[in-house]
């Protein structure tokens, strides 16, 4: 290709992307600019509002209890979701779909209304415990809700969809051809899964978790309706600065703390886990 | 390197009235052959044929409906393909994307718990055959398709399994390649007396590798020989066209001669002798192939050498293909069709030119007569 014509496929790739690039930066950038600029200034620049955030301990233990909710949810998510998106992977495409289908299916309803369902379920007096008191397996309703566990539960189920599809679609980029040559050369089942399937599917593990663990750190709806008291996430806090308190300088100031550490939190997992060798690496 | 200790003869296999069925469509048909041990065995066939999944068969991937494979008279249907010892060669590579060059031929030695300095020895010693030695640390995007493909057959030989099955390993590359990596595969072969089961589409393939080669078409062996038999000796139409090029005439038999052969008649009134596997009838219709090459113009030194009882035509020169090393000639024989030649372009030759009138002579050995049914 001359580079005549070369430059010319740069300027219609960049005119693919003006319209997403005008999108993002009337709808993201800009705000996310005044945003930054209403934290830090108050008739004149000072840094007051994040000194308050990280003096009082309050505002410390929302954002530990933040990240740790956000750990814990991920980490359910992974182990609910690989051996799913194993098995969609590696089923016959007709199955495939088919399960895709329902795994999707809870998207088009809305997040309220299945959180409602969820607090129908887990209830003191909800389904879930009223069968397990009826098979004897526990004595007095089990706190489902208004909790940790609730929190953990609720989240899971909104995003464990994240955490399959984007397992399944580094999944089925395995060569099953791999798995069989590792068979031919010996391997049982278990050791070609865990020294070929499971090292392929790496980046869709890093992938996955880095998703469910960003979308769980700005959770919002379902923290505040299945968590108790006790449960508050930095999402939450924001919302009541907003709402309640109108101090709206001290809520940019708690979100810029958020998007910054989310950012501290990728660039150490990308140390850690080194993505692009990983991602680089397939194929 | 010497075949190592363990390796000599590698394994006979015999594939027994395998069948294999998918709902109503059966891939594989009553396949039955031995394999002798230490030899160079392919499959040929058109895809669809069903040697792959009779490879598959044998490697364990696919289950028999009915039949079994026994490897020196052990049966293999209960055993999955990681309990049967034999090494295999994809068509894909199926080279261990994260793992390096190293990692990939150490892998079937660390399964089976080898010493680690069992390990670099052999490994060392298995890229050394394939020629990879210096490749070690290098991960397999790093290489060309045929480098990969010799990091596959490493892999596959460095457990020193007994039976080596390859599935159109060669066929992602190409031509010249394709042609190095033929010789080097057989001499390889050749050195450490591994049984090879080879399949391929490609009939050049299957003749330059092979000991024998069992010809394939809708889930069938329609036969099994040397390269030479087969060529020279096709058993039936299918064989004869997808093996090299044969010329074919429409046919009816005249009469029974001598020692297998029989008189034919042409539809335009060509008579000739021809050759038949099984014996014919007066007035049944057959078709007879013809080598291109075995077609000479009369008026050269080897049509005399066919003798009196060569069988012989008078054509016209309709067309000229040079091919370089030869020159096809199509010759036009009237009521009885046409025929294509094939001479080599030899210093002093005479090339007939276009329009020309050409006598032909052939031998009725090299005319192999097939029944068809009557049109």
């Amino acid at each position: 290709m001359t580079s005549v014509e070369e430059r010319r496929e740069q300027r219609r790739h960049l005119l693919a992307l003006a319209p997403a690039l005008v999108v993002l930066t009337v709808l993201f950038v800009y705000p996310l600019l005044g945003i930054v600029t209403r934290s830090v200034y108050k008739s004149g620049y000072t840094l007051d509002l994040y000194r308050q955030i990280f003096r009082v301990p309050v505002y410390l233990q929302v954002l530990g209890g933040t990240f740790k909710v956000s750990a814990l949810v991920t980490l359910v998510c992974l182990l609910l979701g690989y051996p799913l998106a194993y098995v969609l992977a590696t089923r016959r495409p007709r199955t495939a779909q088919l399960l895709m289908i329902i795994i999707v299916l809870p998207f088009f309803t809305s997040i309220i209304v299945r959180t409602y369902a969820w607090m129908v379920l887990l209830g003191r007096n909800g389904i879930v415990n009223e069968y397990l008191m009826a098979l004897h397996l526990t004595a007095a309703p089990l706190p489902l809700l208004y909790n940790q566990a609730g929190v953990v539960i609720g989240m899971t189920y909104v995003l464990l969809p994240y955490m399959i599809l984007t397992l399944y679609s580094v999944m089925r980029g395995i060569d099953p051809g791999l798995v069989r040559a590792a068979h031919s050369l010996g391997a049982s089942r278990l050791q070609a899964f865990r020294r070929v399937f499971l090292p392929l599917s790496l980046p869709g593990i890093a992938g996955g978790t880095l998703l469910v663990f960003i979308l769980s750190l700005g959770f919002f709806i379902t923290p505040a309706l299945m968590g108790g008291p006790g449960d508050m996430m930095i999402a939450m806090l924001i919302e009541r600065e907003v709402e309640i308190t109108l101090n709206w300088a001290f809520a940019s100031a708690l979100a810029v703390v958020l998007l910054a550490l989310t950012l501290v939190g990728f660039v150490g997992y990308n140390r850690i886990v080194r993505l692009e060798r990983i991602f680089e690496g397939r194929g | 390197m010497a075949p190592p200790e363990g390796l000599d003869g590698g394994a006979e296999v015999r594939l027994q009235a395998l069948t294999k069925t998918f709902g109503p469509v059966v891939a594989v048909r009553d396949v039955s052959v031995t394999i002798d041990r230490g030899s160079f065995f392919t499959l040929l066939g058109p895809s669809g044929s069903g040697k792959t999944t009779t490879l598959m068969m044998v490697a364990g991937f696919a289950h028999p409906t009915s039949g079994d494979v026994f490897v020196d008279g052990k049966p293999m249907a209960a055993l999955p393909p990681q309990k049967r010892d034999l090494g295999m060669v994809f068509q894909s590579y199926a080279v261990f994307p994260h793992l390096t060059v190293y990692e990939n031929v150490a892998f079937p030695l660390q399964i089976r718990k080898a010493p680690r300095l069992e390990i670099v020895h052999r490994v060392a010693e298995a890229l050394e055959l394939v020629r990879l030695t210096g490749y070690e640390r290098r991960l397999p995007r790093q290489l060309s398709g045929g480098e990969q493909q010799r990091v596959a057959l490493a892999r596959a030989l460095v457990f020193r399994p007994r039976v080596l099955l390859m599935d159109e390993p060669l066929g992602a590359l190409d031509k010249k390649l394709r042609a190095h990596m033929q010789l080097e595969l057989k001499h390889i072969q050749q050195r450490l007396h591994v049984t090879v089961i080879y399949v391929t589409h490609d009939q050049e393939e299957a003749l330059t590798m092979s000991d024998r080669v069992a010809v394939m078409q809708s889930g069938r062996i329609e036969q099994v020989g040397t390269p030479a038999e087969l060529y020279d000796r096709p058993g039936s139409r299918f064989v004869a066209d997808f093996l090299g090029e044969s010329n074919f005439l429409d046919a009816v038999v005249v009469a029974a001669e001598h020692d297998g052969r029989w008189r034919c008649r042409a539809a335009g009134g060509l008579e000739f002798s021809g050759m038949a596997a099984a014996a014919l009838s007066a007035g049944q219709p057959v078709t007879a192939a013809v080598r291109p090459e075995k077609l000479v113009p009369a008026d050269e030194p080897g049509a005399a050498a066919l003798g009196a009882s060569a069988n012989t035509c008078k054509g016209m020169v309709e067309e000229a293909i040079y091919v370089g090393d030869v020159t096809r000639y199509r010759v036009g024989l009237g009521a009885d069709g046409a025929v294509v030649i094939k001479m080599p372009n030899r210093v002093g030759s005479r090339p007939p030119s276009t329009g020309a009138a050409l006598a032909l002579a052939w031998s009725p050995e090299d005319t192999r007569l097939f029944p068809r049914a009557s049109a």
